[in-house]
This record gives structure tokens, C-alpha cells and sequence, in this order.
């Protein structure tokens, strides 16, 4: 790990106005990212939790330089942020075209950002790397399991060898009992290639299982900011006592009695 | 405590492909019980076929028994006369479930006018009653306000209002929260709880989320493949757990409150099958460490109250 971090958010806001609801007055000003700031260090694992609304995802696009910010500066230390910075979005049906083979969707980034090399090379290492058989190449997504589905949508991700992961909601479209084999697998992948990996999601338990520090957010502010354990052992801002307290548990019961 | 419902070798066919294999299980008046399963289990069409729900193409066989009737043999009057009123569901998503185009009270009262006779006024103040009831805020106004006008946990509310309007002896909730944030999830679980406990309504909650049960329910039925694999008591399920897939579920749940958390996760080979690709016989067998030729067979229910359909259960 070297000094420099890899992300510094520097009091970003990004607002939208809403439709108007009038004919004679603007819409409403929507403040989704509000006065943000935090430093992302290399290979650091970062969770960022809070419920619909608090601008979780506004702010992943603000990283993917999808938005820009109204106030304030993103600044990524990189080579390149649109090779380097890759995400897997939560419905690996939809973000998956259903027309192309699993071959092309997994190599497109690299026609895309003009990467040279053995693109077939990298295609084999790369499924191979998430646990799919060489021959799902040839297959459409649709033949495929929501969670295969979502190892292909890791495997694109992964393609141009990114230094930052982001997971927005990776395994809340899964089945129970698949979620732990992504979670596993994003793991041995994060260690494995060295990732920064920002990990979004409204599930505590899975934040709190993946990641070293946690950002909680709440309408557009980050209402506490530390080291994921101990937030999660002695949370500071009422919202986040009211989050952790809100979280069914599998022994509550058992205990209470 | 006698039963609200029994349901006995429950079997429900797409076409001639088997989903649902002949399940039986109990409701008692007044207790809440999980129904646990991951898509394809068949959970949600369990529901519909006690509801008399089954969309076209989809039959139901075996015996819903309430009050001595088989619902499944009664038709379609009959029913209409019980859902709504002693027979009540909740489902998952209240935007498509309610009616965008009515205004909520009138849906709300909608059931006291169809099976109680209530005139519109009468209807409306009991409606209004209700909304109080479970919470939503400024109700009077929300009376006259479309679906689309509240949020989402408003909305889930209004529906367990029209649901629990005319005290049924069960109410199915579908998923009911899993579309809502966690602190909202808390506030309807909490209010789902309060009311089946003041009318003493029998609870069946359908859901993938396992704690959700532990912190509703006092029973459980763990369905996988369309079959029912382990049922019991909530704390005895949980805690000692006889089925590998229930091991196996409760074991890939990220610990919330250990001190130090593994970053492996107990991961489940394989992933749920399609429908009608289950392997013949224990439908879990290929993804099951304990699986072996005993296991092409499927194996009954057995045991006292905590009852496993499994060959080689755990201790």
C-alpha cells in the first residue's frame, strides 16, 4: 500500500430538479448527494449503507464519473478512472444484454477501451477466475442462473483489470443460498487482484462481513463514518442505532426468552 | 389450541409438470408461522392455492381444510364470500396488489361493504379506524389520496388495514416487507404481530429472510423444491436445525454480532434449480454433503412436533 489514496471526495453535492408540478414555478430542487467528503485508500474495503433515498447510488455514479458533481470535487489517483473503476450492479438479469454470447459481454470493455492483447487468453483466465466452465462462453445469459448470471456481470467488471470494485447490491437479487458463493467469491477476487472494493447496500450484515470501513448515509449526508466494527459495536448517530436496532436477528428470540 | 387450517397432501401442477408435492401442515388459531423457501420452492403458490389463487394453467389437489370444507372443492362464490373476510392475503408489491385508479378509503372499506353490508359512510369510518390503526400518518387526508400519493411502507400498511379489517381467522403475508427499507420492515412486522395477536388471526408469513421468522413466528416450515423438509418450532429449527438445507441456509447468513467475522462465508454448492429441475427424490440431494443412493428416493416426514423429511438428518 502506498500513501496516495485512490479516491478523495471533497464536499461533493450533486442535486436534481424534479419534474415541476406547476405550470408557472421551476421543480423542486433535490438534494441527492449532499456536502460529502471521504478519502478511499488503496485496497482498502469501504461499505457504504443507508436506506432508498439517502443517495447511496448518486454518489457511486459521482465516483464512476457518471455524474458530475454540482459542488465540490472527486479526485481519482489513477492512470485511467474508466478502465480502472469497474461496478456490478445489483440485477445481473438486466445488466447483462440478452442478445450477446457470454464471450462478448465478458470481452466488450476491452474492444471498448481499445485494451490490447490476447483477448481470448484473458477471456479463458477470466472465467476461469469466477467459476465458470470455458464453454459458458458460447451460452446467452438467459441459460444461465441469476448466480452464474452474476459471475458473468464479475467477469466483465474484472476484464480490464480495474484496481477499484464497485458492488451496488451484488447479491440482493439472489437466492439465499446462493448469495455466500458471490460473497466468497468477491473475497478470494478482492485479495486475489489486489481490488479497492466499495461495497453499497442496504443489508448490514453483508457490510459488515465484507468490509473495514463504513460510510452511513442518510438524505444525501453521511450521518457517521468509521471503522466498520466499531460502528457496528457502538454506533454514535441515533440513525444508526435505529438501523442496527431496525435488523431482524436470527437469535433475538431465543435470547429473549 | 385447535387449527384454522389444515392443509393435507397439497399437490399443485403447471400443466402436468408436479411443483408442489403433496405438502401437509397445520395453522393454528392465533400462532405465526414462517414459511421459508427460495425462489422456485414453490412458497408463493402454496399461498395461492390455500387462497383459491392459482393462476390459469396451474391446478391444485389434496384437501385445504377450514372449518370442515375443503376449499379447494368449493367454487368461486364461495370463496368470494370467505377471501376478504375470514381468508385474507397480504402480498409483496401493494403498488400492483392495490388499485391505482381508487382512492384508498374506498379500498380500504371495501370489504366491509362486500361481506359486512356496510353503507358507504359506515364503511368509510370504520376504513378510516384502520388507517389510524396501523399507523399511517394523517390519515383523514390519505382516505382520499390515490396509491401512487403514498410511499411504499404507507402503502404496505393500507393493505394490512383492508386485509385485517374484518378480523380473519388467517391472513398470508406474502413477502410483505421485502420490498421496504429495514426500518420500515420493523415497523409493519411489529404491527403485522400486534394485530394477529388482538384478533387473534392465525399468521402465515412467506419469506426468504430468515430472521425475519425468528423474530415474527413460533413455527416454521422449510419448503425446498416443493417439498416441505423440516418443520418445528421456531428456536428448536433454528438453534438444532435436522436438514442440511436449513443447516445450510442458517450458516451462509453473514453473523451480524461475533466479534471477529470469518470473511468466508459457508457457501452452498450449486444454485436453486428451474422449475421441474429438481432431481427425482430429495430434491436437495445434489447439492447436499450428506446426499447418497438412499436419497433417490424421497424420505417422509418423521419425528414429534420438530419433524425432518430427510435420510441422514443432522444429530
Amino acid at each position: 500500500m502506498t500513501d496516495e489514496p485512490q479516491f478523495v471526495v471533497d464536499h461533493v453535492s450533486r442535486r436534481y430538479r424534479l419534474p415541476r408540478t406547476s405550470l408557472f414555478a421551476p421543480g423542486r430542487l433535490l438534494t441527492a448527494v449532499d456536502d460529502v467528503s471521504f478519502t478511499l485508500g488503496r485496497e482498502e474495503t469501504l461499505g457504504v449503507v443507508g436506506e432508498s433515498g439517502s443517495g447511496k447510488t448518486t454518489l457511486m455514479k459521482l465516483l464512476l464519473g457518471l455524474e458530475k458533481p454540482d459542488a465540490g470535487r472527486v479526485t481519482y489517483h489513477g492512470e485511467s478512472l474508466r478502465r480502472e473503476v469497474q461496478v456490478v450492479f445489483q440485477d445481473p438479469a438486466s445488466a447483462l444484454d440478452p442478445r450477446m454470447r457470454v464471450g462478448d459481454i465478458i470481452t466488450e470493455p476491452l474492444h471498448v477501451l481499445r485494451i490490447p492483447g490476447d483477448h481470448q487468453a484473458r477471456l479463458a483466465e477470466l472465467l476461469s477466475a469466477v467459476g465458470l466452465p470455458p464453454a459458458a462462453a458460447r451460452h446467452y445469459p438467459h441459460e444461465f442462473s441469476g448466480g452464474q448470471r452474476q459471475r458473468i456481470a464479475i467477469a466483465r467488471a474484472l476484464a480490464p483489470r480495474p484496481r477499484v470494485l464497485i458492488g451496488d447490491e451484488p447479491v440482493s437479487a439472489l437466492d439465499v443460498s446462493v448469495r455466500a458463493q458471490i460473497l466468497n467469491l468477491l473475497e478470494d477476487l478482492r485479495v486475489g487482484f489486489q481490488l479497492t472494493l466499495i461495497l453499497v447496500s442496504h443489508d448490514l450484515s453483508v457490510v459488515r462481513h465484507m468490509t473495514d470501513r463504513v460510510l452511513v448515509m442518510r438524505q444525501g449526508r453521511v450521518v457517521e463514518e468509521g471503522v466498520t466494527r466499531e460502528v457496528f459495536r457502538a454506533p454514535q448517530h441515533p440513525y444508526t442505532r435505529l438501523l442496527l436496532e431496525s435488523i431482524p436477528r436470527l437469535r433475538s428470540q431465543a435470547s429473549r426468552k | 389450541m385447535s387449527d384454522t387450517l389444515t392443509v393435507e397432501n397439497l399437490t399443485v401442477r403447471v400443466g402436468s409438470l408436479e411443483v408442489i408435492h403433496g405438502v401437509s401442515f397445520a395453522l393454528a388459531a392465533g400462532q405465526r408461522t414462517g414459511l421459508i423457501g427460495e425462489s422456485g420452492s414453490g412458497k408463493t403458490l402454496t399461498a395461492l392455492a390455500i387462497m383459491g389463487l392459482l393462476p390459469e394453467g396451474l391446478s391444485a389437489a389434496g384437501q385445504v381444510v377450514y372449518r370442515g370444507c375443503n376449499l379447494l372443492e368449493l367454487d368461486e362464490r364461495d370463496l368470494c364470500r370467505l377471501r376478504g373476510d375470514r381468508l385474507a392475503i397480504v402480498f409483496q408489491e401493494p403498488m400492483t396488489a392495490l388499485n391505482p385508479v381508487m382512492k384508498v378509503g374506498d379500498q380500504v372499506a371495501e370489504p366491509l361493504r362486500i361481506h359486512r353490508g356496510l353503507r358507504a359512510g359506515d364503511a368509510q369510518a370504520a376504513a378510516l379506524a384502520a388507517l389510524r390503526r396501523v399507523n399511517i400518518p394523517d390519515a383523514q387526508e390519505k382516505m382520499r389520496a390515490y396509491p401512487h400519493q403514498l410511499s411504499g411502507g404507507q402503502r404496505q400498511r393500507a393493505m394490512i388495514a383492508m386485509a385485517t379489517l374484518c378480523s380473519p381467522e388467517l391472513l398470508i403475508a406474502d413477502e410483505p416487507t421485502t420490498a421496504l427499507d429495514v426500518t420500515v420492515q420493523a415497523q409493519i412486522l411489529q404491527l403485522l404481530t400486534e394485530l394477529v395477536e388482538e384478533q387473534d388471526t392465525s399468521l402465515l408469513l412467506i419469506t426468504h429472510d430468515l430472521p425475519v421468522v425468528a423474530n415474527v413466528c413460533q413455527r416454521v416450515l422449510v419448503l425446498y423444491g416443493g417439498y416441505i423438509v423440516e418443520e418445528g418450532d421456531v428456536e428448536t429449527v433454528f438453534d438444532e436445525p435436522r436438514h442440511p438445507y436449513t443447516r445450510a441456509l442458517l450458516d451462509a447468513i453473514p453473523p451480524l454480532d461475533e466479534e471477529v467475522p470469518e470473511r468466508k462465508l459457508k457457501a452452498i454448492a450449486g444454485s436453486v434449480p428451474g422449475l421441474g429441475e429438481f432431481p427425482p427424490g430429495c430434491p436437495f440431494r445434489n447439492r447436499c454433503p450428506r446426499a447418497d443412493d438412499a436419497c433417490a428416493v424421497m424420505p417422509l416426514a418423521r419425528g414429534n412436533g420438530h419433524r425432518v423429511a430427510c435420510w441422514h438428518p443432522l444429530r
